[in-house]
């Protein structure tokens, strides 16, 4: 027999054992002898995600659905394995950044802003308040259930019971005592809870053995195992909807998955078990495989629990949602009755435990603190403020176990609770989007993650919240039928006309399409400022470093003392006075006093007030202590930037510089070569009138000295004298001229000269040489005038030089000369060729530069060396090109051009 | 640090293999309603692709340790 007063024992004895356990963790936890430090114990505390509506809720929503139930489960088991990466990130950034809730994270993720962490928490608490409500409801529900064991009576409504009397009112009493206690004991900068996680592991194991334990009774003992439970199930017809698509459909099932997978690490608690109280990040491994192997043992049951059930009740009015525990207790099994109370117990009070923590950190870092900040700006606060703060953690508990209260009585057996599950998941999925993408995308803004956080939680307010009020009848009916003021497009259920599906997955496409729309847009809008491109960086390149970094810009302002001080008034000056000591021990420095006041040293004040206040809080109380407001870093900044134009310029002055000197070493290197060219020309010349000279001087002496000399041979000495002067004066003339021509000047007559007249007449000129030589002319002129405008003497002057270079070279009474003139493109074209022994490929170069002279053949060539260079300067000067072709024992072409007159 | 990033990989693919077997036409092969030794296939599928997850996950982060 189960009296109402021997279950209340039992009740108080699993709660008094969840105490020492937590008790008994916590004190070895400040012996520094953690037991939660086990992955095992940091998996099972995972499992707080089951809660009394997967304990009840699952029996319930299989045997309305069939495996629509699954998702909720199947979309955290695929998720874990991405932890490894997401969670880890996640792991990182809090502990480097001391955050300690998910309001913190997203405030921190965007610049550390207030606006967002006070928005995250009401979200989360409106969110989740109800779903706190749902596990007092459980708690409730089954003790009234269980006192009228063995008969199974279904209960009223929740209201008839005076409130006083009420169950629900001393569990969430009882509760927030127990949450008070472990919740708060102190405040630490990480803000872990050791006793806690050992109660909620413990938690998780009771409410799976009591899962298990009716589930093999349904299964095994009620019925011959699985195989004969589901003949005997579809022999009633109720196997209908153990496939997907009978169950809801596959667009549920993906959406549920999401859904589920989304808040699964959005959730407050989660987010509190998995991240804030994770002790070592090796933990997530074992997370990876176990939490959702736990998952899948306690879903494992829940079909034949729920198949049992629908077998032994058919036909009464028990609710599916009890079957967990009406089932033993219509079978008469005490024992077993009293276990499944208990399981429940455990998963609701797990729940109700963790999240009420969790919102408690948030609702004092993030909604109150920031209004007290701006008070004591007025007003200096008193001196030691850690009290305080755990006054205000403490009132948050209660006062949010008293708002879930005031929500189970007020909606009782309403639909705005019993579908409070899903409608919370939703919620709390709109962090999703400023959580994931600003975890891996740089461009996100506080302005996209405000807009993005308040246009999802707008859309799940209309869509989701509004419609469950109007169920519960506490909104007109009209207003989901017809719409606001009857305009059809804006039903919340079917917003824009998109019905046909379920109310969850409608919420959660219209949400999240404008939640991650906007958040896109607004961050779209302008470049990230400083403080969210610094926390971008932390947050994105979280698993790059090894160490915690986030270290900023800092001044040098801050003393030491003054930052204890500070950590002091929230910490209290023990923990204040422990931190600081361990803090100056790690990096070597034997006493507090002797800390630099580096920027080091300031971060680490920082976090560690963001462990007790938050970071956005934080940031703002060690900012002003420092005095480094971000116009100074922005001065900085600013300095820099035009320390760098200014190098810029010099940098530009520098290359002008060096392209100067460049230009006038090249000018210089080319006056050089001039200089050296000049010098040889002064050589040549020197050496080529050297040589006539002495030889007139020669003979003249002779001539001189013995005045005996024969006739004959006077007349050949005189002979020689006269030539060589002749040569001397010619040679004096081509180097005046040549001189003449390169520096530009000569006087040049222009005009029009026919060139097929000109090489007529050189050769006249030159028929002497041709006849000495036994040599012959030969022309091939064109019929038609070749006019070109140039100087007719100066012209000549080529065409005799070249003429009197070949026959000087043709083979003595054998020569052969051939002049062409022809048409060639723009101009005309000359070219004299002889059957000379040509000119080595080696001298073809060298063959216009000054003194040169051809050595091909055996007989010394007679000439002063300019008559090549001259040509050239000559044709060049006239706007043509001379060159020379030839192949040894081939002959040698020279040949010019020279461009048509132009018409006029 | 190799190592680990190796794993993290694999439980990517771990969960492109989830991904397939739960949330692909893949699912529609066994979404049946016949039995196979005494259970529905669709129930035996869902939850042999769950502990088949389950313990390529625990493989993949286990398995290298020892």
């Amino acid at each position: 027999m189960l009296g109402p007063n021997l279950i209340v024992v039992y009740a108080l004895l699993y709660l008094g054992l969840l105490f020492a356990i937590a008790y008994w963790a916590d004190r070895r936890a400040d012996q520094r002898r953690s037991v939660i430090s086990h992955p095992t114990v940091y998996a099972l505390s995972l499992a707080v995600y089951c809660t009394a509506w997967t304990f009840y809720g699952s029996v319930g929503r299989a045997a309305a659905t069939g495996v629509g139930f699954l998702p909720i489960y199947l979309g955290p088991t695929l998720i874990a394995a991405l932890w490894g990466t997401l969670l880890l990130k996640m792991i990182r950034v809090s502990k480097a950044q001391r955050i300690t809730s998910i309001a913190d994270f997203i405030a921190s993720r965007y610049g550390k802003s207030q606006l967002l962490g006070g928005i995250v928490t009401v979200i989360a608490v409106l969110g989740v308040v109800p779903y706190i409500a749902l596990q007092l409801k459980a708690i409730s529900s089954s003790f009234t259930i269980l006192q009228s064991y063995p008969e199974v009576y279904q209960i009223g409504a929740a209201d008839t019971i005076p409130i006083l009397h009420d169950t629900a009112l001393h569990v969430a009493l009882v509760l927030a005592a127990f949450t008070i206690l472990f919740g708060t004991r102190h405040l630490d900068a990480s803000e872990r809870h050791e006793g806690m996680v050992a109660a909620i592991a413990f938690e998780s194991i009771v409410k799976l053995i009591a899962f298990l334990a009716v589930g093999v009774f349904a299964t095994f003992y009620l019925h011959d195992g699985f195989a004969d439970l589901f003949d005997k199930a579809e022999a009633a017809d109720l196997l209908k909807n153990v496939i997907v698509a009978d169950a809801g459909g596959y667009g549920n099932w993906v959406s549920l998955t999401l859904l589920a997978a989304l808040a699964v690490m959005m959730l407050p608690r989660q987010f509190q078990v998995a991240v804030v109280e994770n002790s070592a990040e090796h933990h997530l491994r074992r997370a990876v495989w176990m939490f959702p192997l736990y998952l899948l043992l306690i879903n494992i049951f829940v079909i034949p629990i729920a198949l049992a059930g629908q077998l032994a009740f058919s036909g009464t009015s028990v609710d599916a949602d009890t079957f967990v525990l009406t089932l033993p207790m219509v079978n008469h099994q005490g024992g077993l009755s009293l276990l499944a109370f208990i399981g429940g117990l455990s998963a609701a009070t797990g729940m109700v435990i963790v999240e009420t923590i969790a919102l408690s950190t948030m609702v004092c870092n993030d909604l109150v603190m920031p209004g007290l900040l701006r008070r004591w700006k007025r007003e200096p606060p008193a001196a030691d403020l850690s009290v305080l703060l755990l006054r205000i953690r403490r009132g948050a508990i209660v006062v949010i176990l008293l708002l879930g209260y005031l929500y189970f009585r007020f909606a009782g057996e309403a639909y705005a609770l019993v579908s409070i599950g899903l409608i919370s998941f939703t919620a709390v999925a709109q962090f999703a989007p400023a959580m994931i993408i600003g975890l891996y995308w740089r461009g996100g803004t506080h302005s996209g993650a405000l807009a993005g956080l308040l246009a999802g939680f707008g859309i799940w307010i209309y869509t989701l919240l509004l419609p469950s009020f109007a169920k519960s009848g506490w909104l007109p009916a009209g207003f989901l039928e017809h719409g606001p003021f009857g305009i059809a497009l804006l039903r919340p259920q079917e917003l824009f006309g998109l019905g046909g599906m379920s109310e969850i997955t409608h919420c959660l496409f219209w949400s999240m399409t404008f939640n991650i729309g906007a958040y896109l847009y607004f961050s779209f809008r302008r470049e990230p400022n400083v403080n969210e491109a610094t926390q971008a960086t932390v947050f994105v390149d979280a698993l790059k470093h090894e160490r915690p970094f986030g270290i900023g810009l800092w001044r040098g302002k801050a003393e030491v003392n003054e930052l204890l001080a500070l950590a002091r008034r929230f910490l209290g000056a023990d923990r204040a006075g422990r931190a600081f000591s361990q803090f100056a021990a790690k990096r070597d420095i034997d006493r507090i006093e002797r800390l630099p006041a580096d920027a080091e040293t300031v971060h680490f004040a920082e976090t560690l007030l963001a462990g007790a206040v938050g970071s956005a809080s934080a940031r703002v109380m060690v900012t002003a202590e420092e005095a480094l407001g971000l116009d100074e870093v922005l001065n900085i900044l600013d300095e820099a930037s035009q320390i760098r134009a200014y190098s810029h310029q010099l940098e530009r002055k520098s290359q002008q510089l060096e392209a100067a000197t460049r230009e006038l070493k090249e000018a210089n290197d080319q006056l050089k070569e001039i200089d050296r060219v000049k010098d040889d020309f002064m050589s040549s010349v020197t050496h080529e009138l050297r040589t006539p000279l002495a030889s007139i001087r020669a003979f003249s002496e002779i001539l001189f000295d013995d005045p005996e000399v024969e006739l004959k041979q006077r007349r050949r000495f005189l002979g020689i004298i006269v030539s060589e002067t002749k040569r001397l004066s010619r040679l004096v003339n081509q180097v005046l001229d040549l001189a003449k021509i390169e520096s530009e000047h000569a006087d040049w007559q222009s005009e029009d000269v026919d060139l097929g007249v000109l090489i007529h007449q050189a050769i006249e000129a030159t028929e002497q040489l041709f006849s000495e030589r036994g040599a012959q002319a030969s022309i091939d002129i064109p019929q038609q005038p070749c006019i070109v405008t140039a100087d007719r003497d100066r012209l000549m002057q080529v065409l005799l030089n070249l003429l009197s270079n070949a026959v000087k070279f043709t083979p003595r009474g054998e020569g052969l000369v051939h002049v062409r003139l022809s048409e060639h493109g723009p101009g005309y074209r000359v070219s004299v060729s002889d059957n000379g022994p040509g000119i080595a490929d080696a001298d073809q170069a060298h063959i216009f530069e000054k003194f040169h002279q051809g050595s091909g053949g055996a007989n010394k060539p007679v000439g002063t060396g300019l008559g090549l260079p001259i040509s050239r300067s000559i044709v060049e000067h006239l706007g043509g090109r001379i060159w020379v072709e030839s192949r040894p024992e081939n002959g040698a072409t020279f040949t010019f051009e020279l461009p048509r007159k132009t018409e006029t | 640090m190799h190592r680990s990033i190796l794993t993290r990989q694999r439980l990517v693919g771990v969960f492109l293999l989830g991904l397939l077997l739960l949330y692909s036409p893949a699912l529609m092969l066994f979404d049946r309603t016949d039995e196979w030794g005494g259970f529905p296939i669709s129930y035996l599928y869902l939850f042999g692709v769950w502990l088949l997850l389950v313990v390529l996950a625990a493989i993949t982060v286990e398995g290298g340790d020892r």
